[in-house]
């Protein structure tokens, strides 16, 4: 009888899935993962360590640069912690043009990580059809805030920058070319029978794990946990909104947790978010937009502030959330970021158990929406070592989804 | 059980955990035009209850962990553990944040991770960035630094153990 053996796979730093670097290894029976284990941190720029020697308004800067898909969340969970430690009101429009900044952000990234999961099995026409729809939202980001990507309109107390009521029209034409177009990208992935074999039953995340490992946004929601900032506080103009907690069901009839639930969960999202958008400009209030808008006065206010204060927002991937400790000085006695992705990470062991090799980049990219390249993998065998590059890697996954359709 | 409003719960745990709740205080904040309420309660326990604090939290609700901050304050170290319950339903989560103060002298805290196991990266965090042991963590590896990062040094500390003078180095 021979005895059976197992091979160690690692993957990254520079990874399958996502924009951040995060090295993977895997134990693997043939082409079974019977054994993950990640390394992450390659990436670990000491942004807190810089902000603790920076006053508020400086970090809002490096907190919109944490990261290039969430900066509007980023920032907008900084500043509600310094203003709840701090004690400050935001005026009422500014919350309104808040959420819509934060919909637009939601838009571009879903859209953005749709086009990125269908590469990922080897559908480009529709990576190259989700991504031609996301230049739209982008433009709109652009002709509102003067910024494509960073966006640079939060301020501590308020945002930067107006809507006008003569920008309405552009605005609208906007979200109407998304209501035309959305159908399409829809039946695509929902109808489409190649997707549906990659992505149906795989990388499946039960209820009860998510739960356990404390997973956010749309990983959690696709496994039916009822998890969204958004919907569960009141804040920014959230509490006044007509919102609800987007699981599988409301499409399917059924919540599964595997990658074709979270596919379903980010299409109704942006369905959502255009809806979220157009409530806020019917009910957007007259007033300011800053609670202070002389930015020495307050920092001189901010100087003087003793008190913690905790932020949380939605981002496009799940709850972010900062931590701040004012104390009398100028930059934060203790500031703590968490992005959605370090809740996220825990949640890959139960999803990659069990499935093939293949599936790596379409379970690890189904947690979230940036996914850039795999840049090689090791496959050791003995004291040999074969590379498999990103190509071969992405080859495998084209190979499966082929061998699947035929 | 019947949901509790932030009074209730800060009731609830100064019955249970009797004089080891060091502190409380619920902050209120409104937003939008409804000015619909979120509230936020702080809870400050002794050490040597904090692993009750959680396991009395789970009874009200399981929680959510979001995640754990440290604020090196001088002859101590302050622990937070940042929570919410009652998520599921519009505006209704209530976030818990539990702080532990641990002296400098005897920094060690009980793990959580049998009662929530998504709290593990947050508990290595603590472990590598502040220098605590956390007893009976299941996975004892560093989690963001690299391998060869010094030993001994603490990169949240602000004493002797803080990172200073890596960070001087790196501009030579």
């Amino acid at each position: 009888m021979s005895e059976k053996t197992t091979y160690t796979l690692p993957i990254g730093p520079i990874h399958p899935a996502l924009k951040e670097p995060v090295a993977f290894e895997f134990e693997t029976e043939g082409e079974r993962i019977i054994n993950v284990d990640f390394h992450v941190g390659h990436v670990h720029r000491g942004i807190e360590w810089i902000g603790m020697h920076r006053n508020p308004v400086q970090i809002l800067y490096i907190a919109e640069r944490i990261c290039g898909i969430c900066n509007i969340c980023h920032p907008i969970a900084f500043c509600r912690a310094v203003e709840n430690a701090a004690g400050i009101e935001v005026p009422e429009r500014a919350d309104y043009i808040r959420v819509i900044m934060a919909e637009l952000e939601r838009i571009h990234s879903h859209i953005l990580w749709a086009g990125v999961a269908a590469h990922e099995i080897g559908f480009d026409t529709v990576l190259h059809l989700s991504w031609a729809m996301r230049e739209k939202v982008l433009d709109l980001i652009e002709y509102l805030t003067g910024n494509r990507i960073t966006k640079a309109i939060m301020a501590v107390g308020g945002v930067r920058r107006d809507i006008t009521e003569n920008q309405y029209p552009t605005i609208n034409s906007a979200l109407n070319y998304y209501k035309e177009n959305l159908d399409t990208i829809k039946s695509v992935f929902l109808d489409d029978k190649s997707i549906q074999m990659r992505a149906k039953n795989c990388g499946i995340l039960t209820k009860e794990d998510a739960l356990k490992l404390c997973a956010v946004g749309p990983t959690t929601r696709a496994s039916g946990v009822k998890k969204d900032v958004r919907v569960d506080q009141a804040y920014c103009a959230y509490g006044d909104l007509n919102i609800d907690y987007m699981t599988p069901d409301l499409l399917t009839g059924e919540v599964n947790g595997d990658v074709y639930d979270r596919i379903v969960v980010r299409l109704l999202e942006v369905e959502q978010s255009i809806d979220l958008i157009e409530q806020c400009i019917d009910m957007l209030p007259a007033g300011d937009i800053m609670a202070e808008p002389k930015i020495p006065k307050l920092l001189a206010m901010l100087k003087k502030v003793e008190g913690d204060g905790i932020g949380r927002a939605e981002a496009p991937r799940g709850e972010v959330i900062h931590y701040v400790k004012l104390k009398a000085g100028d930059a934060p006695f203790t500031w703590k970021v968490r992005a959605p992705t370090y809740n996220n990470l825990l949640p890959w062991v139960p999803m990659l158990l069990g499935e093939e090799v293949a599936d790596i980049p379409i379970v690890a990219a189904s947690t979230d929406p940036c996914l850039s390249c795999t840049n090689r993998a090791i496959v050791i065998k003995g004291n040999k070592r074969e590379v498999l590059d990103n190509e071969a890697l992405h080859r495998m996954s084209v190979e499966k989804t082929r061998r699947l359709a035929l | 059980m019947k949901r509790l409003t932030p009074e209730e719960i800060v009731e609830y745990f100064n019955d249970k955990l009797k004089e080891n709740i060091k502190d409380t205080k619920i902050e209120r904040k409104t937003a939008g035009k409804k000015k619909n309420e979120f509230c936020t309660v702080w809870l400050k326990v002794d050490k040597s209850v904090f692993k009750d604090a959680v396991r009395e939290l789970c009874g009200i609700d399981f929680p959510h962990f979001a995640v754990a901050s440290g604020s090196d304050m001088g002859d101590y170290i302050e622990l937070m553990y940042h929570f919410s319950v009652y998520y599921g339903e519009r505006l209704k989560e209530i976030s818990i944040t539990i702080s532990v103060d641990l002296p400098k002298t005897d920094l060690r805290i009980d793990s959580i991770c049998d009662i929530i196991p998504g709290a593990l990266i947050s508990e290595r965090e603590i472990q590598e960035m502040l220098g605590i042991k956390v007893e009976g963590i299941p996975d004892n590896r560093r989690i963001f630094l690299p391998e060869d990062f010094p030993e001994g040094v603490y990169p949240w500390r602000k004493d002797e153990k803080g990172p200073q003078n890596l960070v001087r180095d790196m501009y030579e």
